[in-house]
């Protein structure tokens, strides 16, 4: 494992400041009773690939198998991307792993993407705007995650709870998907 | 949309996919040693069927893997998915029948997406 993974090089706050400022209008869109979107709270990212039980050791984490789905533990949330691919999402500075895993790459992409949060019994139809998935809780259900598209820009979609979904996106596209869940947000 | 069946998510939209071209068409181990005739056979040469064609997709915005598919070129009815590296699954219908059967992509076969 690279010694570059430390506390300190996932935080380069003073190097890189224009890194924590969204690309888009952050205030929190609110429609009551209805929808809540609003920016995920700042977190560390890494992608994985290679070995599910090599790299859950070394995260302390059980790594999800199945495919599209997430599991959290230790604060830690892990997100299956593809057959040897997850995403890990956590706090500042707390992904380091604890034992190298040879043949495995780790990449740090805390600043690649944003989050954003929409919460409310509006969030399903609201992303239907721009994401052809079905996602009705049978075929979508709470603790699925894929890599799907929104509108022309390609996202991960995370169901955290019936009414409550995460939504990465790489940060250039962050203020299209964002526009774009707004015009779509019921009046 | 098209309803693509990747083996590894199961049944999902078109708009994740990418095509890439007819299936099972393996690079010659000894490229020098190939006049340009055969070179240009594997190069470009086709089968282009009316009917069933195995083919490779990309389930590129989903789990990011290639695999192959039987489609009927001509219903645009996807037969069957398989994994990628793996041979077409015998009991699929050949290029040559002209009509493909009725769709087997449902979810009982694919499990939940
Ligand atoms: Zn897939």
């Amino acid at each position: 494992m690279p010694d570059t993974l430390t506390p300190d090089r996932l935080q380069p706050r003073d190097a890189l400041p224009i890194l924590f400022e969204l690309p888009y209008d952050a205030r929190p869109l609110v429609v009551p009773g209805r929808l809540l979107l609003h920016p995920a709270p700042d977190l560390a990212r890494l992608v994985l690939r290679g070995d599910a039980s090599a790299l859950g050791v070394a995260f302390s984490l059980e790594l999800p198998t199945q495919p599209c789905r997430a599991v959290e533990a230790n604060g830690r949330s892990a997100l299956w991307l593809g057959p040897d691919e997850w995403l890990l999402l956590a706090s500042p500075g707390t992904l380091v792993p604890t034992v190298s895993v040879p043949g495995a790459a780790v990449v740090d992409a805390g600043h690649r993407q944003v989050g954003l949060i929409l919460e409310g019994p509006s969030a399903p139809d609201v992303l239907a705007a721009g994401c052809p998935l079905d996602l009705h809780p049978t075929a979508f259900p709470v603790g699925m995650c894929t890599r799907t598209v929104f509108g022309k820009a390609e996202i991960v979609l995370w169901r955290q709870d019936n009414a409550r979904f995460h939504v990465e996106v790489w940060r250039s596209f962050a203020a299209y998907v964002h526009g774009l869940l707004e015009r779509a947000a019921p009046l | 949309m098209l309803l693509i069946p990747c083996p590894i998510c199961g049944i999902r939209p078109e708009a994740e996919f990418t095509y890439a071209g007819e299936a099972h068409i393996a690079r010659p181990a000894e490229p020098a040693s190939l006049d340009d005739h055969a070179w240009g056979e594997f190069l470009y040469a086709r089968t282009n069927p009316k009917g069933d064609h195995a083919e490779r997709w990309r389930h590129t915005h989903g789990c990011g893997r290639f695999f192959n598919a039987v489609r009927n070129t001509h219903t645009d009815r996807f037969i069957t998915s398989y994994l990628a590296g793996t041979a077409r699954p015998h009991g699929t219908p050949s290029a040559a029948s002209p009509d493909a059967p009725a769709m087997r992509n449902d979810t009982e076969q694919w499990g939940q997406a």
